[in-house]
């Protein structure tokens, strides 16, 4: 009986032994970072070692929120996350339309062709992206060519080092990039809606207009709001990679979201210490945004998306 | 008598369906075109003479057709070693992320491990949050694995949304065929490699493909760790070239543009460079992705379902 109890516990154990490497990589790549936080309470000044930091408490937080120069930058800062984040998540609905529009096109091959080439661009990194924009908006640039032949413009006009309109070029890149990707979860959602409502709105004689607006989009509303809710957790991580290779000197002021900016912080001005502390703040922040948004959802649906 | 009704109401179809039908067509055409475009004109003009490219007159189709801009890609600085490395940091990292996520999917459904259900969620909660970039790099510098090769691949290694993925997959296969095994006598590993594996193959792709592609595209990992050029890859070369690209556009006036112009057709110009490499990145992932499609679309599916 013992025996047997023994080598019960011994085969649970083995099984735990075979996945233990793995923990052991995430905990060194996922976890153990959390331990430079720590980084936040001190005076880290590279290349001094660590270990060589006076420890100086909170000093790095509340010189967010006192030093008037770090005040201002960090309200921009905030400003260009806040609009840029909301900016997306407003127009969150637009994968959506994309799908149902795209479903309501009845030659086969065009809709396979259309939804295969909106979505390569979801493939590409940012680096390819914005060479495609550079290539597009430099000076000699296919637009200044065009603009120039049609006498609309002058003189080349220097697109991407324009400081007018950040917020809305870099909506519409992340839009080029992400919209086909988006709107496939969408289309999948769409064929699996029973295809028995459409003929009986048909036999009552509704129109396109009235199937979708009656049918395709009340059965999507669920996907909707899983996907609303996870963008709402994601509100203040843009990510950098975009923001990054778009920056440059003229366009910094309004192109710097959080992701960036503690980038910048910490790689361009050597700031680790601030750079951890406002990261820190931010990854409890969004975890908080998360649980939030999750519980929403359970209110209000009865179901989590965690 | 479906088909009856349905001819019923295509007859009934009205002219507002008829609009909607044309702008439809209509609009999904200058999506596609949007997307398709800034690809082709990047690649006429690098088939195109060097010399009418740079001044940028190449808008619709290429002019003075040659291919010297690839047959000299190779004498470009540094791009013959950060394809090297971006072919091995993506095979290797490919290879490393398929075998764990096909292995921990497997293990983690094994309901008799001890403690299964902590040790998933401790890798699942790394998708909703993370320290931060910045502390992850000093951690990293604390483990030697900046300006290391290494640091591209071991991370990569655990991915929890590809464990999801591969987990979700292996509990639709029926228990019966793991426990038929046991009977025969197979241990754990016997029954991943002989019985799991050739079951699972069509989620191992899928896998597969979004790994490749990740590794393909990762920029940020060398833009934090990597400050030894030997160990650039290729998108990081490519960002390169285009900030000089662009810290020179923004200095030049319009003037300088006949002495670009004086260059030869198939003498390389900074745009012949850029425009060659970027199609040189580009194209894997465009030879890929049509056929590997249906893939991409099923990881996101099953993924959306579960996440």
């Amino acid at each position: 009986m013992l025996g047997k109890m023994n080598k019960k516990k011994w085969y649970s154990i083995k099984l735990f032994l075979y996945v233990l490497p793995f923990i052991v990589l995430v905990l060194l790549f996922s976890y153990y970072p959390l331990y430079g936080w720590l980084y936040a309470f001190y005076d880290y000044r590279p290349p001094r070692p660590f270990s060589d930091a006076e420890f100086v408490g909170i000093k790095w937080f509340k010189s967010l929120v006192e030093n008037p120069v770090k005040v201002a930058q960090l309200w921009q800062v905030l400003k260009n996350t806040f609009v840029m984040s909301g900016i997306t998540l407003g127009t969150s609905w637009l994968p959506m339309i994309f799908a149902v529009f795209l479903n309501e096109i009845r030659c086969v091959p065009f809709r396979k062709f259309v939804q295969t080439v909106t979505t390569l661009p979801n493939f590409i990194s940012w680096v390819l992206v914005y060479s495609v924009a550079f290539s597009l908006f430099n000076s000699t640039g296919m637009m200044n060519t065009l603009l120039l032949n049609l006498g609309l413009i002058k003189e080349p006009v220097l697109f991407l080092q324009s400081s007018d309109h950040v917020w809305l070029t870099q909506w519409l890149w992340l839009t080029w990039k992400n919209l086909g990707w988006a709107a496939i979860m969408y289309i999948a959602a769409i064929s699996s809606i029973d295809d028995e409502l459409f003929q009986a709105a048909r036999v009552d004689g509704a129109t396109r207009m009235q199937q979708i607006r009656y049918i395709t989009i009340p059965s999507l509303l669920p996907t909707f709001f899983v996907l609303l809710m996870m963008n709402i957790g994601n509100f203040l991580s843009n990510g950098m990679e975009q923001y990054y290779v778009f920056q440059n000197a003229f366009n910094k002021d309004y192109i710097q979201v959080l992701d960036l900016y503690v980038y910048n912080l910490a790689m361009g001005s050597g700031s680790y210490s601030v750079s951890v502390a406002l990261s820190m703040l931010k990854s409890i922040v969004s975890v908080l945004l998360l649980v939030g948004a999750n519980t929403i959802s359970k209110l209000t649906r009865g179901e989590s998306f965690l | 008598m479906s088909k009856e009704i349905v001819k019923k109401s295509r007859m009934h179809q009205g002219v507002g369906d008829r609009m909607v039908s044309i702008i439809c067509y209509v609009i999904f055409s200058i999506c596609a075109l949007l997307c398709l475009y800034p690809f082709y004109y990047i690649f006429i003009n690098t088939i195109s003479a060097n010399d009418l490219s740079s001044r940028g007159v190449i808008l619709f189709w290429p002019q003075g057709i040659h291919l010297k801009n690839y047959s000299s890609a190779l004498a470009i600085d540094g791009l013959f070693q950060a394809a090297k490395i971006s072919v091995m940091r993506t095979a290797l990292g490919t290879v490393a992320t398929v075998s764990a996520s096909a292995f921990l999917g497997f293990m983690f459904t094994q309901n008799k491990m001890w403690h299964r259900k902590v040790w998933y969620r401790l890798i699942i909660a790394t998708m909703y949050f993370n320290a931060g970039i910045i502390p992850w790099f000093l951690v990293m510098k604390n483990m030697h694995l900046t300006n290391n090769f290494w640091g591209y691949v071991l991370p990569a290694i655990v991915s929890p949304f590809h464990i999801v993925l591969t987990k979700t997959f292996v509990e639709s296969i029926p228990k019966e065929l793991q426990e038929a095994a046991e009977i025969d006598g197979a241990g754990i590993m016997t029954v991943f490699f002989k019985v799991m594996i050739p079951v699972i193959k069509p989620i191992m792709a899928t896998v597969a493909i979004f790994a490749a592609v990740n590794q393909w595209n990762a920029f940020q990992d060398t833009l934090l760790l990597v400050t030894d050029t030997k160990l650039y890859p290729l998108q990081f070369v490519l960002y390169q070239y285009l900030n000089q690209a662009s810290s020179l556009s923004a200095l030049a006036n319009t003037s300088s543009s006949s002495s670009l112009a004086a260059a030869a057709a198939t003498t390389q110009t900074a745009t012949s460079i850029r425009m060659t490499i970027t199609v040189i990145v580009v194209l894997p992932i465009m030879m890929v992705y049509p056929f590997f499609q249906k893939y991409f679309v099923k990881g996101i599916m099953i993924g959306a379902v579960k996440g």
